[in-house]
């Protein structure tokens, strides 16, 4: 009897940029519930990571509490890590930010986290246009507490025990839209071409970028009467189009449909194709995207994809002018200026 | 593609690289199993009712299990399979009672075996307990064949020889010893309802053309002849500098065995590169470690004699050269030709069949090769009460090969004596059991360790070549043989997969470690293989593949470096994948169980 991951790995893997593999992505082994769609997600933080050939010492996962905030365990294990209190993530991130601008941040967080006990914490780092990925794994329910609905139920849904949902709702992403999120997606757990390109162009956007990542509970919501089971999302998906990622200086190969294309070229270089299904969806257009999601509510489906994207946000550092460095890369002439600043700084509010 | 068929064994079977390698077909992770779990008789019996030679084989077989190992495409090197098959052979108990016996009264039926090698006993441990009466004939006053003519007992001891013939001539035969049998027409006149031929490749190749072979005759020995001359103690010595000419296995044999006779500068010299010479990596070793240096890339050209006695032998250097087809050729360097001193020259360039004692009009039909014409599954020749098997039915191969052509005539002659077509043979019989126990617990040790290959302890050198029958492989303890056998990746015990049970979760996608596991849309086998999360280039290593699942993709799982540590079937919430341990059985004419 036994559950370790074996140390061997495929002879044949491929290496990115830095002459890593898959494996120098991966964490410790999983204990949340087998076919969680947590798990799935972590495996697409780790395949993006990989592809953009991130160092991981260069990045910093933070999250909450929850089935969720329990998976950076899961990934990228030679990374930063900070485990916080209930919905206090974006706290977390937001010093750990602003101490050091130059580690990538990717904060996961759940619909509990997010969308009740962290429902404020949420709205002002979306606000605040933090630059890092903010991921939602979003499943409705609490799984680690027996599967109480929770705020981003739909109404009617009824997980495990059987019960209707009576309340209204909480979207995430229409709620960014209004708070003034520079970067929106959508995506499903189960649909890995759609969300590591996803994954990779947020990690890429430099501003806050949240991707609600619909992510089933198998042990209590993965029922028939669900509408976050992996058979009634895929049964009622819709996407913006296909996107691609298209790091720095590569070519971009696709041949796309004139027309039906919006491209995006990220601060870094870097470009977002979206082959777009819906030609009047504007994606630099708040009221655009929130027109889409609402058509597709309508309609009782779930729009997935790249939502909304400004790529040329000022993000929190430029909107306070904050200094450049990281804080520990300031020396002491730096950090004590000495009187004559002083003098200056106090002339100044005379 | 279409969905894999699983319920065609031999789709299974050929995911047990060892075991599906093995000539045999012997069930090699279950009998590692076994030897893990303490279990050495029993262990001792899967091989014994498969290979009928264990504590033979575990010492000398040619192991073609072992470079299909797949724990040699996931590390550098395979399981020790071969001497953890001895490890079963050295500790296991008294196994008299587990042995079939033959009746005490008789079918009826008289079959005669010629020669009392591998493949004759092996036809003769499958016949007697079905109550045929037995006549083995051989030329030598033991049975054996070139098991105990050829392999030294510095390699094999003659009380492991000995020990596991005898469980096959206590079954009751009639032995005919000391016995050449010189005409098949003669066999043929007696009352035997079969015959069973398996008289091995007995002519070993000589060089007659090559100058100074007949004046330096008396210092130039045929290589297995000699073997089998030092084998039987008639001859005890051999002078001080030698010369073994080949590159197989008999070359690595004679060398060794001339070190131990009181030669002192023993050489191997062979045409060939050394990297290609047909001796097992493992052999050439054993020879380089007692102070035998290999010399490559040398043809002989003379045998050098001076006053009627052999002084040295002269080659001409050749390199090899490889055309666009990778067809070799040796072509000389032009150096000047180079003589080697010597005293004695052993011959052991290869072995040949050769059927003297059969006559033109025995009713037997021979190949242009002088190979009898056979029917390659049921072993029968042109004349239907003829049969063949070992190195008498397809020439020279090797112990394992000879017992899986043993088993296998001796269906044929049991169907043939029945009066029955011996080509309606029953089809190998195999079981595919569940292996979960509960939450992250299988009955077997799922637990892939990173240790590498151990090595077998040799005895001292001085001593060793002091004396030709000390063992010079000591073999494992049962400390180490846990240890390798713990190694075994349990290759048979398989990932089955339940399409209608699938959710598409990628659950095992995700854990899985080699990456083996994917969920795309389906096409043809060479495009699929290039689709995959890490390409299939082993052409060698089926894909298994899934029927249509709800999305319109299907499972691709590529077989090639599966370790089968179950974390799939573990991470699976619906158990559409489970790890079910496959047993596969050869036919036989009488199965233990």
């Amino acid at each position: 009897m036994t559950y370790h991951r074996p140390e061997f790995r495929h002879p044949e893997l491929p290496t990115n940029e830095l002459g890593y593999t898959r494996k120098h992505y991966e964490g410790a082994i999983s204990t949340l519930c087998a076919g969680c769609g947590h798990d799935s997600i972590s495996a697409a933080i780790i395949q993006a990571c990989f592809e953009l050939s991130i160092e991981p010492h260069n990045v910093a996962k933070i999250s909450g509490i929850g089935c969720s905030s329990k998976t950076p365990t899961y990934f990228l294990g030679n990374s930063h890590g900070f485990n916080s209190v209930h919905g206090r993530m974006p706290s977390v991130a937001t010093g750990a930010n602003l101490a050091n601008r130059d580690l990538t941040y990717i904060g996961v967080s759940g619909d509990g986290d997010s969308a009740s006990i962290g429902m404020g914490q949420f709205a002002h780092v979306v606000r605040r246009n933090l630059n890092m990925l903010y991921l939602v794994e979003n499943n409705g329910c609490y799984g680690l507490t027996k599967g109480q609905d929770s705020a981003t139920s739909d109404i009617g849904s009824a997980g495990k025990k059987g019960t209707p949902n009576p309340f209204e709702p909480i979207d995430l992403c229409t709620l960014a839209l209004e708070l003034g999120a520079t970067f929106v997606a959508r995506s499903f757990s189960g649909d890995k071409d759609q969300l590591i390109p996803l994954i990779k162009a947020a990690i890429s956007h430099s501003g806050f970028a949240l991707i609600d990542v619909i992510s089933p509970c198998v042990t209590f919501n993965n029922t028939a009467t669900s509408t976050k089971s992996y058979e009634f999302v895929r049964d009622h998906i819709d996407a913006t189009g296909k996107t691609d990622f298209i790091p720095v200086q590569q070519e971009i190969m696709a041949d796309y449909e004139p027309g039906f294309t919006q491209e995006v070229t990220l601060h870094d270089g870097s470009v977002i194709h979206l082959y777009k299904k819906d030609e009047d969806l504007d994606l630099h257009n708040r009221l655009s995207a929130l027109q889409a999601i609402h058509k597709c509510k309508e309609k009782g489906e779930i729009l997935t994809g790249l939502l909304y994207l400004d790529p040329d946000c000022e993000d929190l550092h430029e909107i306070v002018g904050t200094v450049e460095k990281p804080l520990r890369d300031l020396d002491e002439a730096a950090l004590c200026p000495g009187s004559k600043s002083l003098d200056a700084i106090n002339q100044s509010l005379r | 593609m279409k969905p894999t068929d699983i319920k065609d064994q031999e789709y299974f079977h050929k995911v047990v690289d060892c075991q599906y390698a093995c000539p045999a077909h012997t069930p090699v992770p279950e009998y590692i199993r076994l030897i893990a779990q303490e279990r050495y008789t029993d262990a001792y019996m899967i091989n014994w009712e498969s290979n009928v030679f264990p504590g033979v084989l575990g010492r000398t077989c040619d192991r073609p299990c072992e470079p299909a190992c797949r724990r040699g495409r996931v590390e550098s090197e395979p399981v020790a399979i071969c001497r953890l098959k001895r490890v079963a052979a050295d500790f296991k108990d008294d196994i008299q009672d587990r042995l079939p016996s033959a009746p005490s009264s008789k079918n009826g039926r008289k079959v005669a075996l010629v020669g009392a090698g591998p493949a004759s006993l092996t036809v003769a441990r499958d016949l007697a307990p079905l109550g045929y009466e037995l006549h083995i004939y051989d030329e030598q006053a033991k049975a054996g064949g070139f098991m105990r003519s050829q392999i030294p007992s510095f390699r094999l001891p003659e009380t492991v020889l000995d020990e596991e013939i005898g469980y096959i001539l206590n079954m009751g035969m009639v032995t005919h010893f000391n016995h050449y049998v010189d005409s098949l027409k003669a066999l043929l006149n007696q009352d035997y309802d079969a015959v069973f031929v398996g008289s091995g490749a007995p002519r070993g190749r000589d060089l007659p053309k090559l100058d100074g072979r007949q004046e330096g005759d008396k210092s130039i020995h045929i290589g297995i002849d000699w073997l089998a001359n030092v084998a039987f103690e008639h001859i005890n010595k051999v002078g001080k500098r030698v010369i073994v000419l080949g590159g197989g296995n008999t070359a690595m044999d004679c060398c060794r065995t001339a070190r131990r006779l009181g030669g002192e500068d023993v050489k191997v010299i062979v045409r060939s590169p050394f990297e290609e010479m047909k001796a097992s990596a493992w052999e050439k070793e054993d020879a380089i470690h007692e102070g035998i240096p290999i010399v490559e890339n040398h043809v002989p050209l003379e045998f050098v004699c001076e006053g009627g006695k052999l002084v040295g032998m002269r080659f001409e250097k050749v390199s090899a050269v490889y055309d666009d087809d990778g067809k070799r050729s040796l072509i000389p360097t032009g150096d000047e030709p180079v003589l080697y001193p010597c005293d004695e020259v052993l011959v052991a360039i290869g072995q040949e069949n050769a059927f003297p004692w059969i006559e033109e009009d025995a009713g037997l039909e021979f190949d242009e090769w002088g190979m009898p014409i056979l029917n390659p599954e049921t072993f029968q020749s042109s004349c239907d009460k003829v049969f063949f098997g070992g190195d008498s039915a397809f020439g020279p191969e090797n112990i394992i090969t000879a017992v899986a052509h043993g088993h296998q005539a001796a269906v044929s002659i049991d169907l043939f004596c029945e009066g029955k077509n011996v080509n309606e043979r029953l089809e190998p019989g195999s079981s595919l059991i569940s292996q979960k126990m509960g939450i992250h617990e299988w009955s077997y040790d799922n637990d892939v360790t990173t240790d590498l290959r151990k090595v077998v302890p040799l005895v001292e050198l001085t001593s060793a070549l002091q004396n030709r029958k000390l063992e010079v492989e000591l073999g494992f303890d049962v400390k180490t043989a846990f240890a390798e056998a713990e190694r075994c990746l349990n290759c048979d015990v398989q990932t089955v997969f339940t399409d209608n049970k699938c959710i598409e979760c990628d659950a095992c996608v995700d854990i899985c470690p080699m990456d083996c596991i994917n969920f795309i849309g389906n096409s043809e086998e060479p495009e699929l293989r290039q689709q995959l999360r890490v390409k299939a280039n082993n052409q060698t290593q089926d894909l298994y593949v899934s029927g249509d699942l709800n999305t319109g993709r299907v499972m691709v799982k590529d077989e090639d470096v599966c370790l089968h540590c179950g974390l799939c079937a573990e991470r699976c919430p619906t158990a559409a994948w489970d790890m079910q341990q496959f047993y596969y059985e050869v036919t036989k004419a009488a199965p233990l169980s």
